[in-house]
């Protein structure tokens, strides 16, 4: 089980959200929404050592809930979270990294798309097949 | 799709005049056939002048050819079209609309179905023949188009597209112009203004004669394209052969050259440098006026800009350009970019623009069936179109966009013949394409990642057998030999099975390998070692193959290793004989002699090994004894007292 969203500033409201599966999405939509929090205090936090453009999320384990929530933020502050179970082996460090580097690459692509509108939900398929990709790699 | 076996082997023949064998093919004998059926109702054995004279006009070909044809094939001479004259005559008719000379020699060719434009009553009998040949079904009712088509043929103006049954090769006056006006797109007006003056003339006169066509795919600035005259007189000339137009004719994303010059004349006019690109804003200012919704100019960027640098090159935008037109047409944008659009692709063909009229077919046959009543109120009822929100788009009731309009309903008809078509998605090369690295630094990490999973998979270098290297204490080869004559039927079944667990049993593996070798003569202290190894071996080796069980067994119910050779080989050589296939001995008996000379080497090293650590070992047990022994020495002055 996963969930991934993409937020952006200033109201981090979200342009893109994705659960596989598709059930029990409030829990995860609440989860994402209070670890926006969290990552909003952490980039405040970091405010002089210039952004790492990664950060990595294992605090938000709760031993009752069982899934981790890793975080990632761009210069432009928009921030993926991606919730996942911690019941699948765990992901190693590097691969959510990569994961979220291969997101931030097909956002820049969707960002490239001059039909595009920066802030709009985004549709796009190449997209959806991506994150569908990773997400199915990943459960 | 099934090309009309119109180049197939014939299968049947008709006597022409003079003893000419005609051969004729499945298809042609059911057209010819109904051709025949039509013009000369039956029981008379021959077709009435009129219908014939009627169908040969019908045939589009100028009159003076006509008459050569009915000279050629003899009706003239005989004085009435019999089934042997009328079949020939089907037959040059083909061939002259192939470009052929009329002479009797033609009619050898292997030639496309003769073309008629709109006979009267059979629309079914029309549409079989591009069905045939195109397997493309336009299952289009066509009244007004008859009407039209009589009009035109009437009118002799060759700039008429032509009905549904156009064979690949069809009249060019025909294919250029239909096909011209799919690229005739966009009411981008301006930029057109030097077309336009060159084409107005040849567009209106089609213009007016559409009016009932009424082309109704999409709103697109009516400017013809590229001087339809200029080539449809150019293009009378030349013919493709049926294969390759058959090549290419069902394929809807390959861009012909008609298109593409008229996608790099737009290119020009938004980015005068064609080897530069066109921004982002730009093209989306452009595409706009297409008039699509944005979600699926979106996509159509996406599919285009495969290096995704927010820029439009030429092959970009040319594959851009066309999925806008063929989306304006009806047809479902594909997911993944189709092969004919990928950049490389469209540059390289660029660089050979041998497209004639081969190309035309892929519009031409679509057209006609496009030819339906629309009228520019947009009441879309393409009967095969099933866009429901491309013909929503095409509500435009702009005076500019009426010719575009006309244009677009040719344009429409394109969906039928696609509909049909897979667009093959070379979605690996296309995925290929995306994810080719981009230079961006950092997305550098991701390429490692995906070259790092490319490397991944070839499995590691095999592990290093333990230690042949060291081999060779003993003289493996000697004893083996001397075994061989003796041993070598038995040893071949098993060395083969042996060799593919050996890395994951490498060393109980040698020891059992040591096991099945018990002619090798091995050092009295290793014994035990190799018993209780033997014992080791029984237990953990997995029973890999049944000969070497067998031989196994009976080496453990030898308990050494040194029981003489013969005990065991021939022990073993009952058990082994049995499996033993006798013809292929020689190479077998290669191969297995080195296989176990590798065995044998390894289990030399590893009992060499074993024996420097029992060495170790004794040596170490030794100075144990010494050193008890000078302290009972020691101690023992004290009793002895």
């Amino acid at each position: 089980q996963s969930q991934f969203i993409i937020s952006s500033p200033p109201q981090n409201y979200p342009l893109y959200i994705r659960s596989v599966p598709t059930e029990n999405e409030l829990k995860f939509h609440y989860t994402v929404h209070t670890s926006l929090d969290v990552v909003d205090e952490k980039i405040s936090a970091m405010g002089k050592a210039l952004v790492d453009q990664r950060e990595l999320y294992l605090g938000l384990l709760y031993p009752t809930e069982d899934y981790k929530v890793y975080g990632y933020v761009t210069n432009s502050k928009v921030k993926f979270v991606m919730v996942v179970d911690s019941s699948n082996t765990a992901l190693r460090d590097n691969e959510i990294r990569s994961m979220f580097r291969k997101l931030h690459n097909s956002y820049t692509d969707i960002m490239c798309n001059p039909f595009y509108n920066p802030g709009d939900r985004i549709h796009s398929r190449a997209f959806d097949n991506m994150v569908n990709s990773m997400m199915m790699q990943v459960c | 799709m099934e090309q009309g076996p119109a180049g197939g082997s014939g299968a049947a023949a008709a006597a022409g005049p003079g003893g000419l064998l005609l051969p004729l093919n499945e298809s042609e004998q059911q057209r010819y056939s109904e051709l025949f059926s039509r013009c000369c109702p039956p029981p008379e054995a021959a077709a009435g002048g009129s219908s014939v004279g009627e169908l040969f006009r019908a045939s589009q070909l100028p009159p003076d050819t006509l008459h050569q044809i009915t000279e050629v094939c003899g009706a003239k001479r005989v004085g009435y079209f019999g089934p042997t004259q009328f079949y020939i005559a089907l037959k040059l008719i083909a061939a002259a609309q192939s470009g052929f000379p009329v002479r009797i020699e033609s009619i050898k060719n292997e030639l496309p179905l003769p073309q008629f434009v709109a006979l009267k009553n059979d629309s079914e009998v029309r549409y079989g023949t591009p069905a045939e040949l195109h397997g493309v079904k336009f299952q289009v009712p066509h009244a007004t188009l008859e009407k039209n088509s009589y009009k035109r043929t009437d009118e002799g103006d060759k700039q008429e597209p032509k009905s549904p049954p156009m064979s690949p090769i069809c009249s060019p006056p025909a294919s250029p112009s239909t096909y011209q006006r799919i690229p005739l797109s966009y009411g981008y007006g301006k930029s057109r203004s030097g077309l336009e003056q060159q084409h107005g003339a040849p567009y209106e006169v089609r213009h007016s004669t559409h009016q009932q066509d009424g082309p109704s795919s999409g709103n697109y600035g009516a400017k013809s394209v590229l001087a339809c005259s200029t080539l449809n007189r150019s293009l009378s000339g030349e013919r493709e052969q049926q294969d390759s137009s058959a090549h290419y004719s069902d394929d809807p994303w390959r861009i012909t050259e008609e298109q593409r010059d008229y996608y790099i004349n737009q290119f020009r006019s938004l980015q005068p440098d064609l080897n530069s690109f066109i921004s982002g804003s730009v093209a989306k200012n452009f595409f706009t006026k297409s008039k699509l919704p944005i979600p699926e100019l979106s996509h159509i960027w996406e599919l285009s800009d495969v290096d995704c640098d927010g820029a439009l090159t030429l092959p970009e935008f040319c594959a851009a350009f066309h999925l806008v037109v063929a989306r304006k047409n009806g047809y479902q944008l594909p997911e993944t970019l189709p092969e004919t659009l990928v950049p490389e692709y469209l540059q390289a063909a660029s660089l050979k623009p041998l497209r004639d009229c081969a190309l035309f077919d892929s519009y031409s046959e679509s057209l006609p069936g496009g030819q339906q009543t629309r009228d520019f109120s947009r009441t879309e009822k393409t009967s095969a179109e099933e866009v429901p929100d491309s013909s929503a788009l095409l509500q435009d009731g702009k005076k500019d966009d009426k010719q575009a309009l006309k244009v677009s309903t040719d344009l429409k008809s394109i969906p039928k013949e696609f509909q049909h078509l897979t667009v093959k998605t070379a979605a690996q090369e296309s995925n290929t394409l995306k994810a080719r690295p981009r230079s961006r630094s950092y997305s550098s990490t991701s390429i490692e990642d995906a070259m790092k999973k490319g490397e991944e998979p070839p499995t590691p270098p095999p592990r290093p057998q333990k230690s042949h290297s060291r081999a060779s204490s003993l003289d493996l080869n000697k004893i083996f030999q001397q075994n061989t004559q003796a041993v070598r039927s038995g040893w071949l079944p098993p060395p083969p099975p042996a060799l593919p667990p050996r890395p994951s049993l490498s060393q109980t593996e040698q020891v059992s390998e040591v096991e099945l070798h018990p002619q090798m003569n091995r050092p009295p202290s290793q014994a035990e070692e190799n018993s209780s190894a033997k014992k080791e071996v029984v237990l953990a080796q997995p029973p890999s193959k049944p000969a070497r069980r067998k031989l196994r067994t009976e080496t453990q119910g030898l308990e050494t290793p040194e029981l003489s050779p013969t005990i065991s080989v021939t022990s073993s050589l009952p058990a082994i004989k049995p499996h033993l296939p006798v013809q292929k001995q020689s190479s077998k008996q290669k191969r297995a002699i080195q296989t176990a000379i590798r065995k044998n080497k390894e289990a030399n090293a590893v009992l060499a090994r074993l024996n420097s650590e029992l060495q170790q070992q004794l040596k170490e047990v030794h100075k144990e004894r010494i050193a008890l022994e000078t302290q009972l020495e020691q101690l023992r002055p004290v009793t002895v007292l």
